[in-house]
């Protein structure tokens, strides 16, 4: 999808903060000379495009009185399938990737407690059978900005 | 601790924003409160800094970031701090984490870098590892997305 220049500003705008007002489309309008039905209209299509992702509230896990951790699992190449389709039927799992190296497969948990996170834990390592697993809980956030620029971009793929 | 009222509206902006004129009135109207005790109970919530942020989410694969890495660093652990908020301080790492070891393991600060390559992402990281005098790393590409999905708090 080819982006122009409004879309780009669209999409930083976006990813900052939506205009807690009561019409925010109308106000983003305002912000690039547009009308409200064609920041709607733009919006549509950057999501049918599968560019944006979600607009809504992103938490503080923590502060919701979540705990979690990073977990990581050596999985032979032939059972990659099987065994992510059993870590992903998991609520508490929101992320799965693979990743070049040994331990392969890199997921988090995240749940209301301690023993939930272990349980999830336990029951991914009896079901699939793995046991070399890391479980590297974040002691210490530095920074989390999930805010890309989106303006040095010459098209979107 | 978050009220009854306060996890219906977590349960709710946790989704996605309707598109359409007034879409906090069509948030409201489902918890059977009116658009502004809502506005302000987000509001609230980003004051108390449950929300980080009330905005969009971009699938940085189709925004031009082919390169996208966790790095895994090995830090003295009397450094970790200024070298938390160095690694933190670059604009193309999105997440910087302090984890806990484990033996045979030893690799204690995490960071996601993303750039337009996986080449341009290693030379980035050989720059920081220089500029803070890190040897001990390795980057660790995403090769599939096998599960992204948004956390659903206070299911039940």
């Amino acid at each position: 999808m080819q982006l122009d220049n409004t879309d780009r500003r669209l999409l930083e705008i976006i990813q900052r903060q939506i205009p807690l007002s009561s019409r925010p489309f109308a106000d983003i309008g305002v912000e690039l000379g547009i009308g409200e039905g064609e920041v709607l209209e733009r919006l549509r299509r950057l999501q049918e495009a599968k560019i944006i992702r979600r607009i809504g509230g992103f938490f503080d896990s923590r502060k919701l009185g979540y705990t979690g951790t990073l977990c990581a699992l050596q999985v032979p190449r032939d059972r990659i399938e099987e065994v992510a389709a059993v870590i992903n039927a998991y609520s508490e799992v929101s992320h799965n990737y693979l990743r070049t190296h040994e331990y392969n497969m890199w997921f988090t948990i995240l749940a209301p407690s301690q023993s939930e996170v272990e349980r999830v834990m336990e029951e991914i390592k009896a079901r699939t059978g793995i046991d070399s697993v890391l479980s590297l809980p974040a002691e210490r956030l530095f920074k989390i900005r999930v805010k890309f620029n989106v303006s040095e971009v010459p098209d979107a793929e | 601790m978050l009220s009854e009222f306060e996890k219906r509206v977590v349960r709710e902006i946790q989704g996605d924003l309707p598109l359409e004129s007034r879409p906090f009135a069509a948030m409201a109207r489902r918890l059977g409160v009116t658009e502004g005790q809502l506005l302000d109970t987000v509001e609230n919530f980003l004051e108390r800094g449950l929300l980080r942020r009330f905005g969009a989410a971009l699938r940085h694969q189709r925004v031009g970031y082919g390169g996208n890495a966790l790095v895994a660093w090995v830090v003295p652990p009397d450094e970790i701090e200024p070298v938390g908020n160095a690694i933190a301080a670059y604009p193309d790492v999105t997440h910087c984490y302090q984890r806990a070891t484990v033996p045979g393991w030893p690799y204690n600060l995490y960071s996601m870098v993303h750039r337009h390559s996986e080449a341009e992402c290693r030379e980035l990281v050989r720059r920081i590892g220089e500029a803070l005098g890190i040897e001990q790393y390795i980057l660790l590409f995403s090769t599939a997305e096998l599960k992204r999905s948004s956390m659903q708090y206070f299911r039940d």
